[in-house]
């Protein structure tokens, strides 16, 4: 037992000598990083967290290629146990990977709690002129840093069943009060079919519609956050799916459960408001229903000025724990803007990129679910240039969550007013939040 | 305060009869004990003592932002008083999580005990017939996951999807959803009760098992009938099974978060903060507020011990009267 002890106390200040030689090694960051550039032989090693499927094959190419700078994916379960993970790394001071895949709405969140590097001394700083400008917006919050490389979004286009359009003589609304006309008539003919849902479940999903319709939630003035979730544009989006729902013409149940999957199949959902992502959605939630849909561009609120909204997508982002920041970038703007790496992205992961002109070279046959509608990339790729900018702010979290919880309770009372009111309770309760941490906020 | 009593345990009783104080002796009585407690101490000082600390302390912690809360040393965790302790017990959203889970408490408790009980009763007199399967049928539930159970439920209850809704609809009835919001509590005690009675009921039926047959023999002998039986003699001596089961329930009631967040996304009348334990998980996990949530979650321990002690107090002299 004595033995046992001392081998422990050995350990023990070997573990603390280690601890006190990573720390020292964490200050000599930018010395380790510049040599590491200017030595082309140097071998680096990076870790990368991500939870894209078959991303490691797309990673396979550059390390073919770059023998000096090999990647290594490590699988994450998701977005949420990624972020919460980096974050428990940061603060513990040790453990983050180089790189990350962060999601668009998390990049605020992460720059909070120091957890991203600055990109803009680096190659993936001339990037820009790829991505959409409100793609661009949400990796530099608007600002002179460059927090992340955009990887792939999601504009929202109009997916409907074109067999039933057709059967009952509709015509595709262009317009958001064609979409009101529209999803009359079909519940009309079956009081069981509705044109779409309203899902209290997918907060995403109606940032999107804010989105299109001119909101972006937070700003940043000078050294205070701004909220704006309840102004016009959004009261608008509230108030008139509330008023759709409260005549009873629109679906109130969430999406993603067994329920809605059925309808899909059954032909009782008739429209899915959705992102680019969609097809692989519906092929594995309604597979019945392969070639009897088509993509079309979003209602309009002005039909003269169109614009959609986002739902998802991420970036690669460059962790502030990375010993090779510049390595790193370089990857992260290979992996995102070379050709070939984002054709393999949209091959294996199924992904929409967020690079414009690799999206167009890389997707042009129409994906197998949609093998009835050839140019279903074209309506998607004009979808994406009519991306509006939308900034996120550093609670999304909580702002989300008040979503999920105050338009449960409106969509469940089929009130207009309710819907109102939930808005109205997102910004307080986005506001609050932000002022019980100690932000400043206008 | 458990961590006291095993260390001072063996140390009392190995100092009274070890008076010869020879070094030999003071190695057996002494250190022998402590290195075989050894692993049990340093486990419960790891996994138990460690977290509760942290958690007392992080209670007492909040963030602090300077300016847009951006970069670098922006966010530092500085002490916050009882702030987190006012704002969990004036929080509407608790308040109300606790009502919701103190009716549904009232609903499942004593229905739950009653078909456990009932069964464990019928399992035990003389007369049953198929009694090893019925009891296997009625505790398999048991050995099913809260979650399992609550996705296989859910998609029973989704009129959608539901059987029980296509054969009504078949025969020109239209059911009401479980999930409607004042038939919710309703639904989620459905699932613990189903989970739940076969775990109570092999507890009685075990304390049962263990009552000696003469005092039965006795009984029929004095011409009692079974039901007699059971009324006067089995449940008054199953009581202390019956407390403790009633007390195991009390606090999973308390801690009911399983069911709820499984059902959550089916419907919209379920909130994220539903139940007490189902708001510490969004402050921690949605909010980032670690802070919050570990003073909720040092109310609602403390509650619970409250609780349970109690009830304890209350019911203790019935239940054990008899013993001493």
């Amino acid at each position: 037992m004595r033995k046992s002890f001392r081998a422990g106390a050995v350990a023990m200040l070997a573990a603390a000598a280690m601890l006190t030689a990573g720390c020292s090694g964490g200050a000599g960051t930018g010395s380790a990083a510049e040599s590491a550039a200017s030595d082309p032989n140097q071998k680096v090693e990076l870790t990368y967290w991500a939870w894209a499927p078959n991303l490691d094959k797309v990673v396979d190419l550059w390390n073919q290629k770059n023998p000096n700078i090999h990647v290594t994916v490590n699988k994450q379960d998701g977005g949420d146990p990624a972020v919460t993970k980096l974050l428990t790394a940061v603060k513990a001071g040790s453990g983050a990977p180089d790189l990350i895949q962060a999601e668009y709405q998390k990049i605020p969140t992460l720059v909070a709690a120091d957890a991203l590097a600055d990109l803009s001394k680096t190659s993936a700083n001339d990037t820009k002129s790829h991505f959409p400008d409100g793609v661009w917006n949400s990796v530099t919050l608007g600002g002179e840093a460059l927090y992340s490389v955009p990887q792939d979004t999601g504009p929202m286009v109009f997916y409907y069943r074109a067999d039933v359009f057709d059967k009952l003589g509709l015509s595709v609304p262009k317009t958001w009060d064609e979409y009101a006309e529209t999803a009359k008539a079909v519940h009309a003919t079956d009081p069981e079919a509705y044109l779409g849902t309203f899902s209290s479940n997918d907060a995403g999903w109606f940032t999107g519609m804010a989105q299109q319709a001119g909101a972006s939630w937070w700003g940043i003035d000078g050294d205070a956050w701004s909220v704006k979730v309840d102004e016009d544009p959004t009261q608008k989006v509230a108030g008139y799916w509330g008023g759709l729902v409260q005549d009873g013409v629109i679906d109130n149940k969430p999406m993603y459960t067994p329920e809605w999957n059925t309808a899909l199949n059954t032909g009782k959902q008739v429209g899915w408001l959705s992102a680019a992502w969609g097809p692989g959605v519906l092929a594995g939630n309604a597979g019945a229903t392969a070639g009897q849909w088509k993509a079309a561009p979003m209602p309009q609120w002005d039909a003269a000025n169109p614009a959609t909204g986002n739902w998802g997508g991420s970036s690669t982002a460059v962790t502030s724990q990375s010993k090779n920041v510049d390595a790193a970038a370089k990857f992260a703007t290979w992996l995102n803007t070379d050709a070939e790496a984002v054709k393999a992205l949209v091959t294996e992961t199924g992904i929409y990129p967020a690079d414009s002109a690799g999206a167009e070279s890389a997707l042009t046959t129409a994906p197998e679910f949609f093998s009835n509608q050839p140019d279903f990339y074209k309506v998607v790729g004009e979808a994406a240039q009519n991306v509006g900018s939308f900034t996120y702010g550093p609670n999304v979290n909580v702002t989300f969550n008040a979503y999920n919880d105050q338009f449960a309770k409106a969509a469940q009372s089929k009130q207009k007013s309710a819907f109102l009111d939930a808005v109205k309770s997102m910004q307080q309760v986005t506001v609050d939040d932000l002022k019980k941490t100690g932000f400043t906020v206008k | 305060m458990a961590m006291t009593v095993t260390r001072t345990g063996p140390a009392a009783k190995t100092a009274a009869p070890g008076s010869p104080r020879r070094a030999k002796n003071f190695k057996s009585r002494v250190l022998v004990p402590y290195a075989m407690l050894a692993p049990g101490i340093i486990l419960f000082l790891l996994f138990m003592a460690a977290p509760i600390v942290y958690t007392l302390f992080l209670s007492f912690q909040k963030k602090k932002v300077s300016g847009l809360g951006l970069g670098k040393n922006s966010q530092s965790q500085v002490f916050a008083g009882l702030d987190n302790y006012i704002s969990a017990l004036t929080d509407p959203e608790f308040t109300a999580s606790v009502l919701r889970v103190l009716l549904y408490g009232v609903i499942l408790i004593p229905l739950m005990l009653g078909f456990a009980l009932l069964f464990a009763l019928l399992l035990d007199s003389r007369r049953t017939r198929a009694g090893n399967f019925s009891r296997t049928a009625i505790f398999l539930p048991y050995a099913v996951p809260a979650v399992i159970s609550s996705l296989l439920w859910g998609f029973l209850y989704l009129p959608g999807v539901s059987p029980f809704h296509f054969v009504a609809r078949q025969l020109g009835v239209e059911l009401p959803s479980l999930l409607d919001p004042n038939l919710v509590t309703f639904a989620i005690c459905n699932i613990a009760l189903w989970g739940g009675v076969g775990f109570n009921m092999i507890v009685m039926y075990t304390s049962l098992k263990a009552v000696p047959t003469e005092i039965y023999e006795a009984a029929k002998l004095d011409g009692c009938s079974e039901v007699q039986t059971a009324l006067r003699i089995k449940i008054p001596i199953i009581a202390p099974a019956l407390v403790m089961t009633a007390l195991f329930s009390m606090i999973a009631t308390l801690q009911v978060f399983a069911e709820p967040t499984t059902l959550r996304p089916l419907a919209n009348s379920l909130s994220t903060s539903w139940s007490p334990l189902m708001l510490v998980y969004r402050d921690a996990f949605t909010r980032n507020d670690v802070f919050s949530a570990a003073a909720t979650s040092i109310v609602i321990a403390a509650a619970t011990f409250i609780i349970s002690f109690l009830f304890l107090r209350v019911v203790q002299k019935r239940a054990f009267g008899q013993e001493n």
